[in-house]
């Protein structure tokens, strides 16, 4: 039977097994809306603003193991959604995005709500394409779907211009796919793990660190049975949080920037770095010249070989799924007959407990003033630790890492490598569909909520209960922290004069609010706030103005060059 | 140091800008780049002379290789090869200069390919570095115009690039 394009768009989803779709309508989608209409299986997430369709897309895919998809139209369509694509693309999240063009005869003439797609997001996707022929436009989704999940995963584009989508042809849906200019390694290459297992195995001050890759390629099984296997620590960068569990005794927490003591003295003064799906990139070890000044031999396992030897040398690089190699790795590491007994490591746990001894992450609780570290402790109890946490970028999003302990993958939804402010609430709207009964906890800051708090209505519209834990110090607080450390106390445009009365906008969006000022209100407040399982609870609280993210390495410096709390 | 950077690509709209804005994005130098259709029509062929540390260039091929469209990439430069460039040269022909411009033309292999009352028109091929040798040997206050493609390059013997 002859299908429209739009019909085939849209059975092309239904083929792919895909339930939400995020999206926006507009006059080049206008058939692709109408082919969406006649159907039930697919269903449509009408969001509020582009970029949100995006993210909502994005935490979607982020909390389970899908390709999220969105829908826009052109022009503005495209151009909102490229703060979210970019997004995805940066921490290497699977998505599809189904953009409208102008008419194949249009295209180039300058018209109404035309815009380059392709060009204008080629650097910030895996791939994309312009379809201009209905007959590829099968084909062209079925190998979408299947560059943005395979290999290492990313956004890809696909504008279909308003006369393809309305022109009809035979609708047949590919089995399979190759591409014949691409082909992504899966296992590691059987030499180079051998190396690694006789490096580790000869470790005597070993360290491991896990990166996003461990998340993506679901691989958090098997990296918590080799470093439990080898009695070695264990760190996850800012994207790999929950990779291995934090609550783990060998688990040295979050490193980085803003990493604890213990990971980042660990991570400069290992003798056997074991990287697995990170990218050693300058938030993680700093300076790269400080971080050379040691000497460590580096195994690195990634997906991606231009991750490999990018910003640091390695010694033994394994291109390969996570998973995969990991996997092959614990089967040689078993196999092998040379043992090692735990007091080899005794003298460098016992220097890593020194280290962790100092408790970098101490703060001074006060009954005045709300602390935001004292916000996530209890939010961390009160969820017993189970809930998915979305966050949006500065102060409340490191404190969300660092005294938030997530044990399970896929918990921790944060933008890492963009740092997009406006991420979290609609990035929380998609795991909340795809979790519909689960705990959702979008914790953010005033600043970073009102660059997408008009998505409040499409939470209003799907019923998602989520609950917002509101960091509010009146502060863009990041900004306001480097003005404090590096800019001579100079507080150039970071105080958010004029804030909205939250509790009043969230209850005119047909949600609750509730507003904290005091440390004792806290605790109650979340009671009651997670208490009410179907309604969205906008919580309030006024924090600390003045508190600052600890540790901090400095931008640029190396990893013991870091800053401590007042408190130590 | 100069390295010449051969790849095939699928020959597709937009596949030449994915190349071009990779580099320009990370910021990598390009110093010629050449681009043309093969025997098979699916394919464009592509020779790229840039320049870098030998970790740049690593990344490049990296980079390069990570484009979905780039089917192959091999560094010319990493073994013997051949390469060549065209150049047309315009130049001012009257008088005395007419019958000395067609013998440093013969000198280097050179062929007038378009010849008016005051000008000639030479077409050269070569390395780089012979083209460049014949625009410092002939008088510069002749050039009219120049026009080169960048250099082409191809592996030696039984090195190819499939």
């Amino acid at each position: 039977m002859e299908l429209t394009g739009a019909e085939i768009a849209i059975r092309c989803l239904q083929e792919e097994g895909v339930e939400h779709v995020f999206g926006y309508p507009g006059g080049a989608v206008l058939f692709i809306y109408d082919a969406l209409f006649n159907q039930e299986q697919v269903k449509h997430i009408l969001v509020r603003h582009e970029q949100a369709a995006v993210h909502a897309a994005d935490g979607y895919a982020r909390s389970t193991d899908k390709v999220g998809v969105a829908l826009v139209t052109s022009g503005p369509g495209v151009t909102n959604a490229v703060t979210g694509i970019a997004t995805a693309y940066m921490d290497s999240i699977p998505m599809v995005i189904i953009s409208g063009q102008v008419p194949t005869h249009a295209i180039g003439e300058d018209a109404f709500q035309e815009v380059d797609a392709v060009g204008i997001t080629r650097p910030c996707v895996k791939h994309n394409f312009l379809v201009k022929d209905v007959r590829e436009l099968a084909g062209t989704i079925k190998k979408a779907f299947y560059l943005a999940k395979s290999g290492r995963p990313g956004p890809v584009l696909v504008d279909i211009p308003k006369d393809v989508s309305n022109t009809r042809t035979e609708f047949h849906y590919p089995s399979s796919v190759s591409v014949r200019s691409y082909n992504p390694a899966q296992h590691g290459d059987a030499g180079q793990i051998r190396q690694a297992a006789q490096l580790l195995l000869g470790a005597k001050r070993p360290m491991v660190y896990a990166g996003g890759g461990v998340i993506l390629s679901s691989a958090s099984q098997q990296l918590a049975e080799l470093v439990r296997l080898l009695g070695f620590p264990c760190t996850n960068t800012l994207m790999g949080l929950g990779g291995f569990p934090a609550t783990d005794k060998l688990s040295l927490g979050m490193l980085g920037m803003h990493g604890t003591l213990e990971a980042n003295m660990a991570m400069q003064h290992c003798d056997v770095l074991l990287a697995v799906g990170a990218r050693f990139d300058d938030r993680v070890i700093g300076n790269v010249e400080h971080f050379n000044q040691e000497k460590r031999k580096i195994i690195h396992i990634d997906i991606d070989p231009s991750s490999i030897s990018k910003r640091v040398k390695v010694d033994v690089p394994i291109v390969g799924n996570v998973a995969h190699v990991l996997g092959d790795l614990l089967e040689v590491l078993r196999g092998s007959k040379q043992k090692r007994e735990a007091k080899v490591l005794a003298p460098w746990w016992a220097q890593i407990e020194g280290w962790r001894a100092k408790n970098c992450l101490v703060y001074k609780n006060s009954d005045e003033v709300i602390k935001p570290q004292f916000v996530i402790e209890k939010l961390y109890e009160i969820t017993h630790g189970d809930a998915f946490v979305t966050s949006d970028v500065g102060q409340h999003q490191m404190w969300a890492a660092q005294y938030y302990k997530f044990d399970k993958p896929r918990r921790w939804i944060n933008s890492g490598g963009l740092g997009t402010m406006g991420f979290g609430l609609p990035a929380a709207m998609g795991v909340q569909l795809a979790h519909p009964d689960a705990t959702v906890a979008c914790v953010t800051g005033e600043g970073s909520i009102q660059m997408n708090i008009q998505e409040l209505s499409t939470c209003r519209q799907f019923h998602l209960p989520i609950k917002i834990i509101a960091l509010n110090n009146r502060y863009l607080g990041m900004v306001r922290q480097w003005q404090q450390f590096f800019h001579g106390n100079r507080y150039s445009e970071s105080y958010m004069d004029a804030l909205p009365d939250f509790v009043k906008l969230a209850e005119a969006y047909g949600h609750v609010g509730i507003s904290i000022d005091k440390p004792s209100d806290v605790e109650p407040a979340l009671k009651e706030a997670f208490a009410r399982k179907d309604k969205l609870v906008f919580m309030d609280f006024k924090t600390d103005q003045t508190e600052n993210v600890f540790p901090m390495v400095p931008g640029g410096k190396g990893l013991s060059e870091v800053i401590l709390s007042e408190e130590l | 140091m100069r390295h010449i950077i051969s790849l095939l690509m699928e020959n597709e709209a937009g596949a030449l800008s994915r190349v071009a804005g990779l580099f320009s994005a990370r910021g990598y130098n390009i110093e010629s780049l050449t681009v043309a259709p093969t025997e098979d029509a699916t394919l464009s062929r592509m020779t790229i002379v840039t320049s870098g540390s030998d970790d740049v260039i690593e990344q490049i091929n990296k980079q390069l290789n990570k484009l979905i469209e780039v089917v192959a990439v091999m560094d010319l430069s990493e073994g013997e090869h051949l390469e060549r460039e065209l150049m047309l040269v315009k130049v001012r022909a009257v008088g005395e200069v007419r019958e000395e411009m067609k013998r440093m033309a013969d000198i280097f292999r050179g062929r007038v390919i378009d010849v008016s009352d005051k000008t000639y028109t030479i077409e050269l091929t070569g390395t780089g570095s012979k083209l460049d040798s014949f625009l410092q040997a002939i008088d510069c206050s002749l050039i009219l115009e120049t026009v080169r493609t960048g250099a082409s390059g191809i592996g030696r013997g039984d090195r190819i690039l499939k």
